[in-house]
């Protein structure tokens, strides 16, 4: 396996379980479950111990390596400099050991086998992926300076489309140039890799970079972090390389553009950083700027935010897989707890998974009456 | 039995919360230190007082041994399972019920984290803070007033157990007691005026109960915080310099520390001495009386401090020091061994040499130091050697040299510090036999059917 021979190096001292602040538990698999095995530490022994016989590959143990949201709290927070940047690597490693050795929880499985038959984990044809634009007038790629990039959520999910038109509508309004893909873009493979299923991101990615050379793309705008992560960073070694940006980096200095109404509603809104675009990418301040300069938004902040952010726990594939769900500790229960108890009305997010998941969240927590989630883009578009 | 066991303690807790797996079983079965595994039937995670209580009675009735763990990182082993049994995770009681800012003390649950009650009064009640130990922050705190800890407020405060004011306790026998003040009057100001009964719990290796609240004392937190590193080479003057240091009793918290890394720190001793004011003035009236008290060696230049750029003391005042997790990773091998041991502070030369010694012959990668506990009134001198967990021969190494630190400790009049199981054993033929005598009569009593920690403070 790859990474193992850093594996035994991990102390378990547990700086990984929590925020630089300490404030609480910030490992959502972890969160969820409590035992020490759901932790990253948990993990790293228990995957020695896989490699030295001494525990067997059975459907627990891949239901705690699957369960790892791949949020990066543990890279942040790791008291070891150097080693702490393979600890993702190790887990994603594990996992595609456990790919190889055919102990896989069923989810995974599912959602694996769906974007390996269909390009995406919905089921849905390639050929259809333009339905989202519901009657919006955007124009296909062909000279425009950006590809706008939609990934699975904000194409299939019904909320996530939602998200996506508001984007597209935002960025025509501040007259940016981008044209679409319809019909030939598969899932941009970021929680399949996370996942450990290299081999299938690797086919996703050289799809999807076919069809982008071959429009000669140089410039992509993302809906999802996700996304961004993907395209940014491991496209490249493939053979796709782009200047690549999440919407809200691109927007955030198209602002100044844009003009408001004279009677904005008052709101406090707390921002929730998206692992994708926070840790992963250390991008915490395009969308704060963006709240920043719409009328009448008071920013709160968390006790955990930026690199200390807790992620709402669709990370790694959890979105579609589940493994984190149930109970009243999981992250995104926790997450709207916290955004309420900061004085939030409005929980802010940048990113489709983040929103179906703390959607779910405050209703599952009867928070309906308390505070909203609602993605930057439509917080802005209200104040139009 | 186990899947009944599993069963039942699914009804209590929910079946989330109790495994049986081989998993569970394997990581509980070992801490981050070298003694050998011991695995548990199951592990379990009560969320209340009243889900300790059920877990206890129904342990009793199977006569199922039961051992109480906070974070697990005591090093020592104490929370392996020596005779089976059921591991009772308490980090799910991670509350912090309440904050006396008037009387200056905090009840939390027996799994809250240090890091957690840090993090509380940072936002809640910045003018008050904890003494935190060295642990990572995930540490818990009943964990570390149980094994006597001590940490960045110890000149001031005493050992952590001197820092606690009450204790809510589940008995071996399943009864829910209370010591100290709130066992009177429902606050937790202290353990005084009535017979300490908090003693039956602290030093045993969770050997008489399962602590599920307990007070602590808060003290002030300063604007202004400093830090001084004063070095000497001769560890002969050690004692009597913490005696003058002490003496002025501003200190808050006095670390001793000598390493052969980094470069510039091999050869000497090193004494790091934390200490805070409301006002700059104060501070400096602070430490101008720290410097004046050893003055004497300054002027024979056989002693002085050492001048920090103000990085370097940012990262002395960090609290706590990731550095201490950090030195696990000294032989890229994830391990270290820390033997404590609370010793007269006039042994300091003794024990300095004593540590060199066994690194020397066991040829591990070493760390030696101390913590001084109160106004100079004791220390608990700590020996930390860095092994590599892929290399038994190297762990190996380091368990041959944890072993022999006991033994050097106990000659020199100290006394092993959350001892191991053979630790525990070393200390024993060394005690008082009435002493032990005494243990014995008190397990007893509280713990007719031994289902406590079974293996520790036994012979």
């Amino acid at each position: 396996m790859e990474h193992e021979e850093i594996l035994h190096r991990c102390f378990r001292c547990g700086y990984c379980k929590l925020p630089g602040n300490y404030v609480d538990i910030n490992c959502p698999a972890y969160l969820a479950f409590r035992f020490e095995t759901y932790s990253p530490g948990g993990r790293m022994w228990l995957l020695r111990a896989w490699l030295d016989e001494k525990i067997s590959a059975s459907e627990r143990f891949a239901e705690i390596m699957f369960s790892c949201a791949t949020c990066g709290n543990c890279v942040e927070h790791c008291a070891f400099p150097e080693f702490r940047d393979r600890l993702l690597l190790a887990f994603t490693a594990g996992k595609e050991a456990l790919l190889d050795a055919g102990q896989v929880p069923a989810p995974v499985r599912d959602y694996l086998t769906k974007i390996q038959l269909h390009g995406n984990p919905y089921g849905k044809s390639v050929k259809k992926s333009g339905q989202w634009l519901d009657g919006l007038d955007v124009a296909l790629f062909s000279d425009q300076e950006h590809l706008f990039f939609i990934d699975d959520v904000g194409t299939y999910d019904p909320r996530g489309q939602e998200i996506a038109r508001s984007v597209v509508t935002l960025l025509q309004k501040a007259g940016i140039s981008f044209g679409i893909i319809t019909d030939a873009m598969n899932s941009d493979g970021n929680d399949v890799k996370a996942m450990g299923e290299t081999a299938l991101f690797e086919d996703l990615a050289e799809k999807n970079i076919k069809v982008l050379n071959k429009l000669n793309v140089k410039k992509i705008i993302t809906l999802s972090p996700h996304s961004l992560n993907a395209l940014k960073n491991d496209y490249p070694a493939l053979g796709g390389q782009y200047q690549v940006f999440h919407y809200t980096q691109v927007l955030a200095f198209a602002m100044a553009g844009l003009t408001f109404s004279d009677k904005e509603p008052e709101a406090k809104i707390a921002y929730h950083d998206p692992c994708y675009l926070g840790r992963h990418n250390t991008d915490y301040e395009s969308a704060r700027m963006i709240l920043r300069s719409v009328p009448g938004v008071t920013l709160v902040e968390m006790d955990r935010n930026r690199n200390n952010a807790l992620c709402c726990g669709g990370g790694g594939g959890n979105f579609f897989t589940d493994i984190l769900s149930g109970g009243d500790e999981t992250s995104a229960r926790v997450r709207v707890r916290e955004a309420v108890d900061a004085g939030a009305e409005i929980l802010a997010v940048a990113c489709p998974m983040c929103a179906v998941m703390l959607e779910d969240a405050v209703k599952a927590e009867n928070l309906d009456d308390r505070i909203q989630v609602l993605e930057v883009s439509e917080i802005v578009r209200q104040r139009f | 039995m186990t899947t009944d066991l599993i069963n039942r303690l699914a009804k209590i807790v929910g079946p989330g919360f109790v495994s049986g797996e081989a998993e569970e079983r394997y990581l509980y079965s070992m801490d981050p230190g070298t003694m050998p595994a011991a695995a548990p039937d199951a592990v379990v995670m009560p969320a209340n007082t009243e889900e300790v209580q059920q877990v206890i009675l129904l342990a009793n009735e199977l006569k199922v041994p039961i051992v109480p763990m906070g974070a697990g990182l005591v090093l020592s082993g104490l929370t392996r399972a020596l005779r089976g049994g059921i591991i009772v995770d308490m980090k799910r009681m991670n509350h912090i019920i309440e904050v006396n800012p008037q009387s200056r003390y905090a009840v939390v649950e027996g799994g809250a984290s240090q890091g957690m009650l840090k993090s509380y009064l940072k936002k809640h009640h910045p003018q008050l803070k904890h003494s935190m130990p060295d642990a990572p922050p995930i540490a818990t705190m009943a964990g570390n007033v149980c094994i006597h800890g001590s940490g960045h407020l110890s000149v001031l405060g005493g050992s952590h157990s001197d820092m606690l004011t009450g204790m809510e306790v589940v008995l071996p026998s399943g009864e829910i007691i209370r010591t100290g003040s709130c066992s009177v009057s429902g606050e937790w100001f202290a353990r005084s005026p009535l017979p300490d009964l908090s003693g039956l719990f602290v030093g045993w290796a969770g050997t008489t109960g399962i602590v599920t609240r307990l007070g602590i004392k808060l003290f002030p937190s300063y604007k202004h915080n400093d830090v001084l590193i004063f070095v000497a080479e001769d560890a002969d003057l050690m004692p009597e310099i913490i005696s003058r240091l002490t003496s002025t009793q501003v200190a808050e918290d006095m670390t001793p520390w000598m390493s052969p890394k980094p470069a510039w720190a091999k050869g000497f001793l090193h004494i790091n001495i934390a200490y805070g004011a409301h006002t700059k003035k104060e501070l400096i009236f602070k430490r101008n009386l720290l410097q004046a008290s050893v003055r004497e060696y300054i002027d024979q230049k056989i002693a002085g401090f050492l001048p920090l750029p103000p990085p370097q003391k940012g990262r002395f005042l960090e609290i706590p020091s990731p550095d201490l997790a950090r030195f696990a990773d000294l032989r890229k091998g994830g391990g270290f061994e820390y033997v404590g041991a609370l010793m007269a502070i006039e042994h300091f030369p003794q024990a300095y040499r004593a540590g060199l010694a066994i690194a020397e012959k066991f040829n591990v990668s070493y760390s030696l130091g101390s913590r001084i506990i109160g106004a100079g009134h004791c220390m608990m001198f700590f020996f930390a050697y860095a092994f590599n967990r892929a290399d038994a021969e190297d762990v190996k190494r380091a368990s041959d040299a944890l072993e022999a630190t006991n033994e050097a400790a106990l000659k020199i009049g100290g006394i092993p510090w959350k001892a191991e199981e053979p630790a525990q054993k070393q200390i024993i033929d060394k005690m008082d036999p009435n002493t032990f005598a005494l243990m014995d009569r008190i397990r007893s009593v509280l713990d007719p059917n031994q289902i406590m920690n079974p293996g520790n403070w036994e012979k």
